[in-house]
């Protein structure tokens, strides 16, 4: 014999679970209860008669937190079915506590498909409802009305969102479902239905007036629009009411737009023109090292600007006795538009900290301005620059040495060496030692690049070649 | 005579419009509950509207003023356009922002401008309605602020103190294109201030190493904007530029706008309807990079003239065009490969591996998922279902082709 439980159309939790609970607890079987709406006609299929709950309890209620909220938001859609899928699914999650994640199961499929309808269904409400202003309270705070039809029992679950969003004036919203307001301390929610309101508000034809010039006339796709805005939600939305005729006059507006004929630029565009014209000549460049840097962010002789953010011009004294070259601008020099400032470069500080040379007694620089990188993903990936943006950046590597006219130049690792003394030495041949090269009137210390100490992790050996760099960078003080 | 608040809205937001970027998401959580002022973020963004147009309205888009120096060609603003010209006061815009807010109209603003007088001019006027509305009148909601290029440090910072999101449009997807249509943009100065800040966004979220929190910075990240179909630059580059983007600046989202004709319009552009479907599938290809797993080179890499194909989507194009990974099993294969199935999307892909876990899954399985059967058929292998050689089929391309329609003979 069929057990009957009448309960009210609303998404109250509690009554359905008081329910659910005492029939669970006498395990009666789902196929063995009607589930009826309050107020609509009986189910002329069984004869049942009502049961209360008497009888032995027999069985302990099982169920995880995570499924609690997924039969709370079933029973927030407006179908009928939604206890009976509710104590369906309770019915067998006592056996199966893993049931709710089963997307095939067909009692899973279709409470999911409920959830996804009713949280749809609030999130559309905290989007469509449109308030109206009424006479401020007594106490002179601004009072607001709205009348809105959401899809399902949404009420309880935007609610919040309401409160904390306009706590700062009183707000009303009629539904035919019920009523939430707040009066700045408190939130009421009402399942009584509730009537519509006419009311008029001034700012309505402000935002219709938005509305209106923010459409962009050359693209028409009402399809598009219908699909996230639906017809059912028009009647309550003022500038809903425009639509029509917007997409009416579309066609016409764009064909007047292609037909009409160019015409003579304004008068202050001439004026305007002349005054940037005129600007751009003030700004010139004094020489030396500042109008190298200048040409060096204007270069173009190798395809690597066409990615990296900007060239990376070397930093420091025109009268630096020591200049460090390193290989190329990495992935914080790029964006920061400085040299060593990344990870490697603050190992090398550290360095010259530990060997007891300042950083403002140098010029630093690179033997390729540009960063060359390849993407993966969203992170870029250092690539060593080829053979060819060596050769690129050769001239102004050699413009910096002859403004600078260092006594010393300290080339970090394998590019660095070639861009400094050609492609016949090795690095590993001629690390730390200190070759004075009288062709160039300069002395050459190469060093490992601080990158490759950073690749070596925290092993021993890593720091045996950070003392080796440091080792290495002493000998520059006998230059300073 | 001075125009009504009225005529000016509508001036400004007619102006406004060809930005596409509308996102109110990716920001902190914030409400008023506590302060008992105006305004939250929710994370999430919200849509209030949608205009036939198919775009939503989520901010209050629109310009200070549309009087500009720049005479940029595909721009409706520029200097030498016979456009009706107009400015807000920063009270006016504030004003607007607030009133339709407190009717649930918008989830915040959007402020851009024209340049007048000085970058420094305009980046100042802009700050100043961002700096009243958060401080003078407690406003949470969402605040998005163009920014200028060369704008000085100090305004960015400000800026980026009251924004949730900022954004520099890079306008062309190349910089030769840039050069032609805005000669006095600088491709150069726009990638320098991205790369500025997203070290300050980065640094904004690092704590100092006495625990201390850094000064709050553009907590939305940062976005940009890419005109297609004035210039001739194919996909290729279009989603060469959008990988250096992402990749260099970590940015939230680059927008492709189809330029579309604008009233008095510049004699060196394209007189023709906006591209919507090229657009409609750069957008799929942008889905599919920050989603998917897939990299913009492999979706064109087998393109004849580096083109999206227009009548099937990026992701069965690249299926089809790399049949010997598929078919793929849907009980053992790894998330990624799923990802690349014609037909699974992101909450599918969830939901088959939450599934296989506890049972096998069968191809009729997915129809209660709410997938396509008929377009997933080819590309996976199943309990009771393997495609055999329908994979391989030479026609397979045209089965998903929308039936070809006879044209009429008048």
């Amino acid at each position: 014999m069929a057990v009957v439980i009448t309960l009210a159309d609303t998404s109250e939790f509690d009554p359905w679970r008081q329910n659910a609970r005492a029939a669970l607890q006498r395990n009666i079987p789902p196929e063995h209860i009607v589930w009826r709406l309050q107020g609509k006609d009986a189910d002329l299929f069984s004869r049942a008669e009502t049961t209360s709950f008497e009888g032995e309890i027999r069985r302990e209620i099982r169920l995880k937190a995570s499924s609690l909220p997924v039969l709370k938001d079933v029973l927030c859609h407006s179908s009928p079915e939604r206890f009976a899928l509710a104590y369906r699914l309770l019915w067998r999650l006592q056996d199966d506590p893993a049931l709710l994640s089963i997307p095939t199961d067909p009692d899973v499929g279709q409470a999911r498909r409920m959830v996804q309808q009713v949280r749809r269904a609030a999130h559309k409400m905290t989007a469509f409802v449109r308030f109206r202003e009424q006479d401020p309270t007594e106490g002179g705070r601004r009072r607001f009305l709205s009348w809105f039809e959401p899809d399902h029992h949404v009420l309880e679950k935007v609610s919040s969102f309401f409160a904390k969003r306009f706590a700062d004036m009183d707000w009303l919203i009629l539904t035919p479902r019920g009523s939430i307001s707040w009066d700045g301390s408190t939130l009421n929610c009402s399942f009584t239905p509730c009537e519509k309101q006419a009311l008029e508000d001034d700012v309505e034809r402000l935002w219709q007036t938005y509305y209106a010039s923010t459409f962009n006339p050359a693209r028409v796709r009402t399809k598009a629009m219908r699909n996230e805005m639906p017809r059912r939600y028009w009647k309550n939305l003022p500038e809903a009411a425009l639509i029509p005729q917007l997409v009416a006059e579309a066609e016409k507006r764009v064909a007047e737009m292609a037909a009409r004929e160019a015409l003579p630029p304004p008068k202050f565009h001439q004026a305007v023109q002349d005054r940037q014209r005129a600007r751009v000549l003030r700004e010139q460049t004094p020489g030396g090292l500042a109008e190298l840097a200048d040409d060096i962010r204007a270069c173009r002789a190798c395809p690597l600007h066409c990615h990296a953010t900007q060239a990376v011009v070397g930093e420091g004294a025109e009268t630096a006795k020591v200049m460090i070259v390193g290989e190329q601008p990495g992935d914080q020099e790029d964006l920061a538009g400085r040299p060593f400032v990344g990870p490697a470069g603050q190992l090398l500080m550290g360095c010259f900290q530990e060997a007891g040379i300042a950083r403002e007694s140098l010029y630093l620089t690179n033997a390729v301005k540009h960063f060359r990188f390849t993407t993966s993903g969203r992170r870029r990936i250092h690539q060593t620059p080829g053979i060819e943006h060596i050769a690129a950046c050769q001239p102004w590597l050699k413009q910096e040495i002859a403004l600078v006219k260092p006594r010393l130049i300290v080339s970090l690792g394998a590019t660095a060496l070639r861009a400094v003394s050609g492609p016949s030495d090795r690095l590993r041949d001629i690390r730390g030692t200190l070759r004075h090269r009288k062709d160039k009137g300069w002395s050459h210390l190469c060093l490992a690049h601080p990158s490759w100490i950073l690749r070596l992790g925290s092993t021993e050996q890593a720091e045996q070649e950070r003392q080796a760099m440091i080792a290495g960078l002493r000998q520059i003080q006998s230059v300073l | 005579m001075k125009k009504s608040l009225s005529e000016r809205l509508a001036i400004l937001s007619d102006a406004a419009k060809y930005d596409a970027s509308c996102a109110s998401s990716g920001s902190t959580r914030r409400d008023s509950a506590k302060t008992g002022g105006l305004g939250s973020t929710t994370g999430n963004g919200i849509c209030h509207a949608y205009t036939p147009d198919g775009r939503c309205i989520s901010l209050l888009k629109i310009l200070l003023t549309n009087f500009c120096v720049y005479d940029c060609a595909y721009c409706i603003n520029r200097s030498s356009s016979n456009v009706e010209r107009a400015r807000f006061t920063p009270d006016e815009v504030i004003w607007l922002t607030l009133e339709f807010y407190r009717r649930n109209c918008i989830e915040g603003l959007f402020l851009s401008s024209g340049i007048i007088q000085s970058s420094d001019h305009t980046m100042e006027q802009l700050v100043q309605v961002a700096r009243d509305l958060r401080l003078k009148h407690g406003f949470r909601g969402y605040i998005h602020l163009k920014t200028i290029p060369d704008a000085s440090p100090k305004l960015l910072e400000e800026a980026g103190l009251y924004a949730d999101r900022l954004s520099i449009n890079v306008e062309m997807p190349t910089e030769t294109g840039l050069k032609d249509y805005a000669p006095e943009k600088d491709a150069g100065g726009i990638r320098r201030a991205m790369g500025d800040m997203r070290l300050k966004i980065d640094a904004a979220k690092e704590k100092t190493h006495t625990g201390r929190r850094a000064a709050r910075f553009s907590p939305g990240g940062q976005s940009t904007q890419m005109i297609i179909g004035a210039d001739a630059a194919t996909d290729r580059d279009v989603l060469a530029s959008s990988s250096g983007l992402y990749g260099s600046y970590g940015l939230r989202r680059v927008y492709y706008s189809a330029f579309s004709p604008i009233p008095d319009a510049s004699a060196i552009l394209p007189v023709r309807s906006p591209p919507l479907q090229r657009e409609h599938r750069l957008y799929q290809a942008d889905w599919l990079f920050r989603f998917y797993g897939f990299e913009f080179g492999e979706l064109t890499a087998t393109r004849p003239g580096g083109m999206l194909d227009l009548e099937i989507d990026p992701k069965l194009a690249w299926a089809l065009d790399n049949r010997a990974q598929f078919p793929v099993d849907l009980n053992r294969s790894s998330k990624e490969m799923l990802l690349r199935v014609p037909g699974l999307g992101v909450k599918t892909v969830q939901a088959l591996l939450m599934a296989r876990r506890h049972r096998a899954i069968r191809l009729e399985d997915l129809a209660r998922l709410n997938v396509s059967i008929k377009k997933v058929r080819p590309f996976v292998k199943a309990v009771g279902w393997s495609p055999a050689r329908l994979t391989d089929r030479q026609d397979l391309r045209t089965l998903f082709l929308p039936a070809p329609q006879q044209m009429s003979l008048l």
